[in-house]
């Protein structure tokens, strides 16, 4: 019990540290929300104009932006310290491995939350969608998603922190670890927004919690693997 | 000695089992021919399993044992698997051209999740051409290798579900193959077909392993040579074993 409070603290102040840096470096969390609805402006161009397309579209184009805002959300988890030359220190904290990836996840997962409550309302004034009846299933689409991303991204961006060619390595060992997640997400937002007809949003709601369990205990069993290096 | 044994037995069964279902089992009478590529294209999907499978449990192997073995266990694997999936895509499609009239079905889980499954050891096998340091490219890719085989079930899984919630799996059932109400021809076919295949696959791995092993006493050989000239040129022997991140051209 003891342990698993120290743990907690463990996480909770590298999460801060995480949010703190993340604050405070200017630039890049507005960038990726910018790009992020930058594109979602853009599939307009590449769909539009005709504007119910762009409706039955939006629960897919929405989670893709997210998908895509969220590889540099993640990438930036590790980039920081490994600029710094930090990610050493990281390692040698003698501090369970687990609290370390737990720390990083939740940073990571917060940030996307951000992003993706950020592009709800671009979705709804871009592509005409009436989200304000759906607002509670979206928003636990996009905390499950989030989440997920985050549990996935974490390990991997640790993995190609290191790496030449690292911007190619993460999108492309990651889109496809993800795409269930992205599958199950797109599913909960169509059914969240059409009012769950065929009564199916708990399910994929469902599946997208089984995704972040299996992710975060997978995440959190190998990262002491990826940071020993 | 042995292996080449493997290797010629293999080819002959194959020949055989090619034989057996090409000419001596009768055409279905809805598909006609194209439905012989399900022999083939079972058989390689089963392998292609296998090897993740392999890849998977060699990855546990390393990050328990540290022993480099069990990455070359895990690369023969993997690789091995991206051959076999490739090959069961492509005998789909060309199966699905005639049959279901498009090479592509979306509707077909396992199609998805083959596809998925090519992608996901794709860039498992790029990850490892992308670190030459052996103890850290067997450690991140049993991580890869890992999550990937976490993933395959929850990819299938939803997936099935993707196409409709209250659809029973017809397609993905994977005791359809298995249909008693199939005639016994075509299992037998089938059988030989998996059972030939499953001979060159273990040839295969065999051969890609001790490839693997070759390739590291090269690594480890040119990694002293580099060493031993730099000493000889006077700098620090340091510069050339730090160096393992950067591109080495």
């Amino acid at each position: 019990m003891r342990e698993l409070r120290r743990a907690a603290a463990v996480a909770l102040a590298i999460a801060r540290k995480d949010a703190t840096a993340e604050l405070r470096g200017r630039q890049a969390a507005g960038s990726t929300l910018f790009f992020a609805a930058l594109v979602l402006l853009l599939f307009g161009f590449a769909l539009g104009p005709d504007s119910r397309r762009l409706t039955d579209a939006a629960p897919g184009l929405l989670w893709l932006a997210i998908v895509f805002g969220g590889l540099l959300t993640v990438s930036r988890l590790h980039q920081l310290e490994a600029d710094d030359g930090a990610l050493e220190q990281l390692a040698l904290y003698p501090v369970d491995r687990r609290a370390v990836y737990a720390g990083k996840a939740l940073a990571g997962a917060a940030a996307m939350l951000v992003l993706g409550g950020l592009l709800l309302p671009v979705v709804a004034i871009l592509y005409a969608i009436p989200i304000g009846a759906a607002w509670l299933p979206l928003l636990a689409a996009v905390l499950l998603g989030a989440i997920g991303f985050a549990a996935v991204g974490t390990a991997y961006a640790g993995l190609t922190v290191r790496l030449r060619a690292r911007e190619v390595m993460l999108p492309l060992l990651m889109l496809p670890i993800v795409a269930p997640l992205l599958l199950a997400a797109v599913k909960a937002t169509g059914a969240a927004l059409t009012g769950d007809p065929l009564g199916e949003l708990g399910s994929w709601l469902q599946l997208l919690a089984a995704f972040d369990v299996i992710m975060l205990v997978v995440g959190a069993g190998t990262y002491g693997f990826l940071l020993e290096e | 000695m042995k292996t080449r044994v493997l290797g010629f037995a293999g080819l002959a069964a194959v020949t055989a089992a090619a034989i057996y279902g090409l000419f001596v089992v009768p055409a279905d009478l809805n598909q006609g021919d194209a439905q012989r590529i399900m022999y083939v294209h079972v058989a390689s999907a089963w392998l292609a399993y296998a090897s993740f499978g392999v890849t998977a449990l060699a990855g546990i192997g390393y990050l328990w044992k540290r022993d480099l073995r069990f990455d070359a266990v895990a690369l023969a694997g993997a690789e091995v698997g991206v051959m076999f999936t490739a090959f069961a895509i492509w005998g789909g499609m060309m199966w699905g051209r005639p049959v279901w009239g498009v090479y592509w079905q979306w509707e077909d889980p396992r199609l998805t999740t083959t596809a998925l499954l090519l992608a996901l050891y794709v860039g498992y096998l790029l990850l490892r051409r992308l670190t030459d340091d052996p103890a850290r490219r067997a450690s991140r890719a049993a991580v890869v290798g890992l999550i990937a085989a976490v993933d395959i079930p929850i990819v299938h899984f939803s997936v099935i579900w993707w196409r409709g919630l209250h659809q029973g799996p017809t397609i993905g059932d994977p005791g359809k193959i298995l249909n008693p109400s199939a005639p016994l021809l075509f299992v037998a076919a089938l059988m030989a077909m998996v059972a030939a295949f499953t001979l060159v696959w273990v040839y295969l791995m065999i051969r890609r392993y001790q490839l693997a092993r070759v390739d590291w006493q090269i690594e480890e050989h040119g990694r002293l040579g580099r060493i031993t000239a730099a000493r000889r040129a006077g700098m620090a022997p340091a510069a050339t074993t730090a160096g393992n991140e950067e591109p080495a051209s």
